[in-house]
């Protein structure tokens, strides 16, 4: 009833390929952008700073993962250490370079994580699935070690750990560092993700993405129909890695103000394949409900157990948070094993109908 | 999407009124104790956090507080994990906190340059940056009584009182078996330092955080090398596994030598009887005897208030948690002097921090006779540079076998200082120190 598209007629080949071609969409878009840009001003600062930036962050790492895993078909468990390679590139250029606008340094950070990304996606040329999801372990591991061993990169600190420099940009506006308030680091967060989901939406629908959803969907067909393997993967492991490698550095810079090596471990990996799972694979709507998910509900549960009147000790409510999850976790995936993002589809269809339950 | 912002307003109104619920009722403080009582640290954690929490409420239930004024105490779990520790600080900034103990050097490195633009002092005692004490870099962190340099420096005076003198180190090597993160990588430059001073050779054994509780082949290259001591940074599971590996390859137990953090009677207790011998650095007294703990026993654990393990009540990191807490009460009356206030806020709290001072009578008059070395902390100086001495285990109980001495101050506050200006160097523009000095 409300949601229906019959009688919006398209008259342009530029209306028929709009990424919103439903009006409806658009104004549930409009609505949502409206929403984030209006959340600084009526939550507090712990939202902003804990639950919406972390958010809005590793949602991105989460598109960057499912351009490679649910798009191009390339299983990777090495998501965290190529976001750990964006972070140490734009920790590395933001002290060579002071004068530079930080937003542009991080966008130019994930080349060098794309370029690690690109060296270690060489094997998926000639293994798949579990074998090459071995392979970006390796990758894991070695760049883990890498932060760990070669001083250089966190400029021979005594900690081991990187610490975010004051930057100022856009004015005189104070972008990084602990003075740095929530408010400027959530737009210029929620900035870098709009746009660059914008692109990577455009990608996946155009030429390169469906190369990747070819090579994905069946590769010998794929080569025989005049793709090209070696670059649709590699252009898939450069694309997700330039992407974790933005949201790497977007997590230091912006959100944790320092990091250790430890930081960008294997937890890190796996969460953000767990919310492109959960979110559906091969879906950046999906990314962004896998991220709200992992990321939101344990917060959610642990501040607000206590405040409904559940009084137990911290550590117990920390394991009730994390079993509530899991459990939650195996549910949705038994009641829908391709992801939220399918439910939201499924819930669309049947949107369209309504109030009939067929048409 | 929409629902997935349907879903996100809810929380974030959820939240908003879950964070603004606990309003500060009138005549109270609220601290925030970040504890692990979960994960591979959890060994270590545990105790601690029922230290702290223990004393504060046996000051609430015997005094009604301080000065009338009641600390209300809630903990939030961060599994000494970075990520959860930031998060906590961000709650316990919101909800008002006094002072924030982040129990762990990796936490604590993450907060040091928010604690200056939130006006929230750091306390960390004993552990995270060792160029903390200075006091006019640092105004907002405090980690008395002993940094770890101070620590590395008095377990290699004390190597060398063993030898017969520092001289005598000439030649000898000495294994330095560490948690690879910030906190074991932490003593490094000064063991270096030492190292080149008195020609020993410093052999590095680092176990990763994930490995550290399977550490054969970092012992196989021990027994290989042959080391005359060892030098010990561990926390967590990683401390009873280096013990037990210890007594597997047959290493000497009196020339192993633990950071205090290593010195939990747990983690000396995984070498079984092949453990005795084994010494860890100390700056307070083990053993549930003094008054204050008696108080605590009776008023605390007896209700049912506590979580300890009647059993483990007085134990050595116990015991570090009670004097955790007693730094932020005594700090907590300091600062209603100083500010003629008795509900102070957290800028008070910086100011009762630094002008802290708890001499013997003063630990006498608290119910804890020498329960730690007397402490002095200045506008300069926020760490006190106190003094430590050695433990040895004998098989059931930790004994004191040295006096309390002090570090080898002469040594490291050269390091201090340069080592604080370099981390003004390279986190420049680091805020120049706008407190005035209040003593």
């Amino acid at each position: 009833m409300f949601y229906r598209e019959s009688g919006q007629y398209k008259t342009t080949y530029e209306s028929d390929q709009a990424i919103f071609p439903i009006r409806e969409d658009r104004i549930g878009i409009a609505i949502i952008m409206a929403m984030a840009l209006i959340t600084p001003f009526i939550a507090s600062e712990f939202i902003l700073a804990s639950i919406m930036i972390p958010f809005l962050i590793l949602a991105l790492g989460t598109i960057g993962l499912n351009v490679l895993t649910g798009y191009a078909g390339q299983l990777s468990l090495g998501t965290g250490a190529f976001m750990g390679a964006g972070a140490y590139a734009c920790y590395k250029l933001a002290t060579i370079f002071p004068d530079i606008n930080i937003v542009v340094l991080i966008l130019l950070s994930g080349v060098f994580s794309a370029g690690v990304g690109i060296l270690f996606g060489l094997p998926s040329l000639r293994i798949k699935g579990l074998y090459l999801a071995v392979t970006t372990l390796a990758a894991q591991f070695f760049l883990e070690w890498c932060f760990i061993r070669i001083p250089w990169l966190y400029n021979y600190n005594a900690s081991g750990a990187i610490e975010v420099p004051e930057r100022r940009g856009f004015g005189d506006l104070i972008l990084t560092g602990p003075s740095a308030t929530a408010t400027t680091r959530y737009y210029v967060v929620l900035a870098i993700v709009v746009v660059v989901t914008l692109v990577v939406k455009n990608l996946v629908r155009g030429r390169i993405g469906r190369q990747w959803m070819m090579i994905r969907d069946m590769d010998i067909a794929a080569e025989l129909m005049g793709v090209r393997p070696l670059w649709a993967k590699l252009s898939a492991f450069a694309v997700s890695s330039y992407l974790a490698g933005v949201a790497g550095a977007m997590f230091v810079f912006f959100y944790l103000g320092a990091a250790e090596p430890s930081s960008f471990g294997i937890s890190l990996s796996f969460q953000v394949l767990f919310m492109a799972i959960l979110g559906g694979l091969g879906s950046l709507v999906g990314s962004f409900f896998g991220a709200a998910f992992i990321w939101i509900l344990p917060i959610a549960l642990r501040v607000g157990l206590p405040a409904v009147g559940v009084d137990v000790g911290a550590e117990i409510i920390f394991q009730i948070a994390q079993m509530a999850v899991g459990a939650l976790i195996i549910f949705f995936l038994i009641a829908e094993p391709h992801g939220l993002a399918r439910l939201w589809a499924i819930g669309k269809e049947k949107l369209r109908v309504w109030p009939f339950p067929y048409a | 999407m929409s629902m997935l912002k349907l879903t996100t307003a809810a929380f974030a109104v959820a939240l908003a009124a879950g964070v603004a619920l606990p309003a500060q009722a009138e005549d109270s403080v609220y601290i925030q104790l970040p504890t692990y009582r979960t994960g591979p640290y959890a060994g270590s954690g545990i105790p601690i956090a029922n230290g702290m929490h223990d004393y504060l409420t046996m000051l609430n239930e015997r005094d009604g507080g301080i000065n009338g004024v009641k600390i209300n105490v809630d903990e939030c779990e961060t599994g000494y994990d970075t990520q959860k520790g930031v998060e906590c600080y961000e709650q316990a900034k919101a909800k008002g906190t006094l002072v924030f103990n982040p129990w762990s050097t990796g936490i604590t490195l993450q907060v040091i340059p928010k604690a200056s633009v939130d006006k929230i002092p750091v306390l960390s005692m004993a552990y995270g940056l060792s160029a903390a004490s200075q006091g006019d870099v640092f105004p907002w962190v405090f980690n008395p009584p002993m940094t770890y340099w101070d620590g590395a420096s008095g377990i290699i005076k004390y190597i060398g009182e063993q030898e017969g003198g520092l001289d005598k180190l000439k030649g000898k090597k000495i294994g330095y078996i560490f948690l690879d993160a910030g906190y074991g990588r932490e003593a490094i430059p000064l063991l270096e330092d030492l190292s080149k001073e008195y020609g020993f050779e410093m052999l590095q054994y680092p176990v990763a955080g994930k490995e550290m509780q399977n550490q054969s082949s970092q012992w196989l290259n021990v027994r290989r090398d042959k080391p005359d001591y060892m030098v010990m940074w561990g926390w967590g599971a990683m401390s009873p596994t280096a013990v037990k590996e210890a007594t597997k390859i047959r290493y000497p137990m009196d020339k192993f030598i633990g950071v205090w953090w290593s010195g939990g009677e747990d983690d000396a207790r995984a070498g079984g009887a092949a453990a005795k011998g084994y010494k860890t650095l100390n700056f307070n007294s083990v053993g549930p005897d003094k008054p204050a703990l008696q108080d605590i026993k009776k008023l605390v654990v007896d209700a049912g208030k506590s979580q300890v393990d009647p059993a483990k009540f007085g134990e050595n990191l116990y015991n570090r948690g009670v004097m955790n807490a007693v730094i932020m009460a005594e700090a907590i009356r300091v600062a209603q002097d100083k500010s003629g206030k008795t509900v102070i806020n957290s800028e008070d709290m910086r100011v009762g921090l630094e002008n802290l001072s708890i001499d013997a009578a003063r630990l006498e008059a608290i119910g804890l006779p020498e329960f730690f070395s007397p402490m002095q902390i200045s506008c300069k100086d926020h760490s006190g540079h106190t003094k430590m001495y050695v433990q040895e285990w004998d098989g059931e109980n930790w004994k004191q076998v040295s006096d309390w001495f002090e570090p080898m101050s002469d040594k490291v506050e050269p390091l201090l200082a340069a080592a604080a200006e370099e981390y003004k160097t390279s986190n420049a523009p680091w805020p120049a120190r706008a407190e005035a000095c209040a003593n």
